[in-house]
């Protein structure tokens, strides 16, 4: 009972969340002056009658009143079904599965890598304050803290990729060749330069928070006590830090999936990586409404759970977080 | 130095910052149009004593076009932040109302953090229709919460503080309260918040410019001369690519320092 109240409640507030942000995103889409019909037709506009057009509102539901419409969605959503994407021309939840899919690869190794190398990164700084060593991460994670991620990926495409010439530009397996022919070593090496901007950008803000906890370690009471009894700085890192400051860790890993989605989007299009990001754009610029309004509740519920993940997981960690009742 | 005169190091640090953004609004006002002149006859020239940081595919300074497109970023940055500040202290002021108020306000934080920033951003240009109005009020709009979770903690630590209490036992309204004894406390968080959201907003300003949904690609904004550089990356016009965006983050930069040494001297 006592694992099940705190749960249930976090899965309410979690339906809540996403029921505010359906209604936000849907009255954002409703404010837009881009007419739906419009952005439907594109280029053809022209060659369309006032009666057609009429036909073609009535055959969406945009005659309706605004109420009607969100109420056919909101029923449909609950159902299962997210709408139909003009854009891709394929029904919304397909276009998100099949883009999420490539995108995971992106997404999941670029967290994996900054969550590690910034967690090892600020430990190491945190450990030896002020030595040359902690300097020159501080600066590093300072600097990559304030680049704008677009331009940290065109710097490595003009770097690695049309100077030496060591990666492809773009896209996720070469021009022309069918999704079956593309092997695991190609796909890998088309993954590689948007994996490391990726992680390069969030490992600054890992670093630089689990370097504060290690400096508040090692200013405390009990880092005093260690070094008292004879310990080394190495120790006291190893033995008292890394817990310390894994909590924080993870837990800011866990909260920052929005950042990394939200990276993910930039450097998809400076790459041409054809993932979700690049969807959320096409979706965005041709005024494609069901999917970006599907993107924005998918990305909700993935950055949700990982809020919620992060929140339960310092219970499970830190037994004294338990112990006074989450 | 470092330690004993944080002051110092803040006034020197504010000092230099402004004469920069004096010096890049000084530098709009003698440039004129030559951001947007075009000279046929020096297409994608490189950087050379003539060209200082080359030129575009139409011939137009690219140095021109960078004081212009951070001068932009500066003024956008600014009034989102400003605007941002501004949705941050209201909503924390009605947070500590009532308690359902409170959550009220707590439940739209939630709301506006569980959504990636960057497709928030895109659903508000959207909904406004894209152009500089759209863009300031996407960012402002965006980035309220944070500052807003610090001040509504600050407010209900000072809603015990004993002068509170008195001036409330005295018979004061609420709104004397809030108005002659909060606020003047939260100026110098306000201030702190707002310098903190500039680097933010004006990065963000430059993401949604450069995916196309910000200012219009006719204005020299950063994002807008970064997405052209985008078009000619192969052919190995690496300047096109490299000076807006050394330009924007040493901005981001020089503020970002700014306020970390504002709040330790504050």
């Amino acid at each position: 009972m006592r694992l099940i109240a705190p749960i249930a409640k976090r899965v309410a507030r979690l339906a809540l969340v996403l029921t505010c942000v359906a209604l936000v995103s849907y009255g954002l889409m409703m404010a837009s002056p881009i007419d739906p019909v419009d952005a439907y037709l594109g280029p053809q506009m022209a060659q369309v009658s006032p009666e057609q057009r009429a036909l073609i509102a009535q055959r969406w539901g945009f005659d309706e009143s605004v109420a009607v419409q969100f109420g056919h969605w909101l029923r449909q959503l609950v159902s299962g079904d997210l709408g139909w994407s003009h854009v891709y021309n394929q029904p919304v939840s397909e276009v998100i599965a099949q883009r999420f899919q490539r995108s995971i690869a992106l997404l999941g190794s670029a967290w994996l890598i900054s969550a590690l190398v910034g967690f090892s990164l600020g430990v190491v700084a945190g450990a030896k304050e002020g030595s040359k060593l902690d300097n020159i991460i501080s600066t590093y994670a300072f600097i990559t803290a304030s680049t704008p991620a677009f331009w940290l990926a065109i710097l490595a495409v003009l770097l690695f990729s049309v100077t030496l010439g060591w990666t492809p530009t773009c896209c996720a397996g070469p021009a022309g060749a069918l999704n079956q022919e593309v092997t695991l070593a190609t796909r890998l090496h088309h993954l590689l330069l948007p994996v490391a901007t990726l992680a390069l950008l969030g490992i600054a803000s890992i670093t630089l928070h689990t370097r504060t906890r290690m400096l508040e370690l090692m200013r405390s009471d009990v880092a005093t006590h260690a070094f008292a009894q004879g310990a080394s700085r190495l120790d006291v890192a190893w033995r008292h830090g890394l817990r310390h400051a894994s909590v924080p860790a993870i837990t800011l890993a866990f909260a920052s999936l929005g950042e990394l989605f939200g990276g993910s989007i930039l450097i998809e299009q400076v790459f041409a990586y054809p993932g979700l990001g690049q969807a959320t754009v096409a979706a965005g610029l041709r005024s494609d409404v069901p999917l970006l309004l599907g993107i924005a509740l998918f990305t909700a519920l993935f950055v949700s759970v990982g809020n919620m993940i992060a929140d339960s997981l310092y219970g499970v960690i830190d037994p004294r977080i338990k112990a006074s009742g989450l | 130095m470092s330690q004993a005169q944080p002051r110092l190091r803040a006034a020197f640090s504010l000092g230099v910052t402004a004469l920069l953004v004096m010096g890049l609004v000084a530098s709009q006002w003698l440039l004129g149009d030559s951001p947007q002149q075009m000279q046929f006859d020096a297409r994608l020239a490189p950087p050379s004593v003539d060209h200082w940081l080359g030129t575009d595919a139409l011939g137009r300074e690219l140095w021109a076009r960078t004081l212009a497109g951070l001068a932009l970023s500066f003024w956008v940055g600014c009034l989102a932040a400003l605007l941002s500040t501004l949705i941050a202290l209201s909503l924390a002021a009605i947070a500590t109302l009532s308690a359902r108020l409170d959550a009220l306000v707590s439940l739209l934080i939630d709301t506006l953090l569980s959504v990636p920033h960057l497709i928030l951003l895109m659903l508000i240009a959207f909904a406004l229709g894209g152009g500089t109005q759209a863009v300031i009020i996407a960012v402002a709009v965006t980035h309220w919460p944070s500052l807003a979770r610090v001040l509504r903690a600050e407010l209900w630590q000072l809603r015990q503080a004993p002068y509170v209490r008195i001036s409330r036992a005295l018979g004061k309204s609420r709104w004397f309260v809030l108005h002659g004894h909060l606020l003047p406390h939260l100026i110098p968080h306000c201030l702190v918040g707002a310098l903190l959201l500039f680097p933010h907003a004006i990065l963000h300003e430059a993401a949604l410019t450069f995916l196309g949904f910000g200012l219009s690609p006719s204005q020299p904004a950063i994002g807008v001369l970064l997405a052209d550089a985008m078009r000619y990356l192969s052919g190995g016009y690496w300047w096109l690519g490299v000076f807006p965006g050394l330009g924007l983050l040493l901005m981001v930069l020089g503020f970002e320092r700014l306020s970390s040494h504002l709040r330790r001297a504050l």
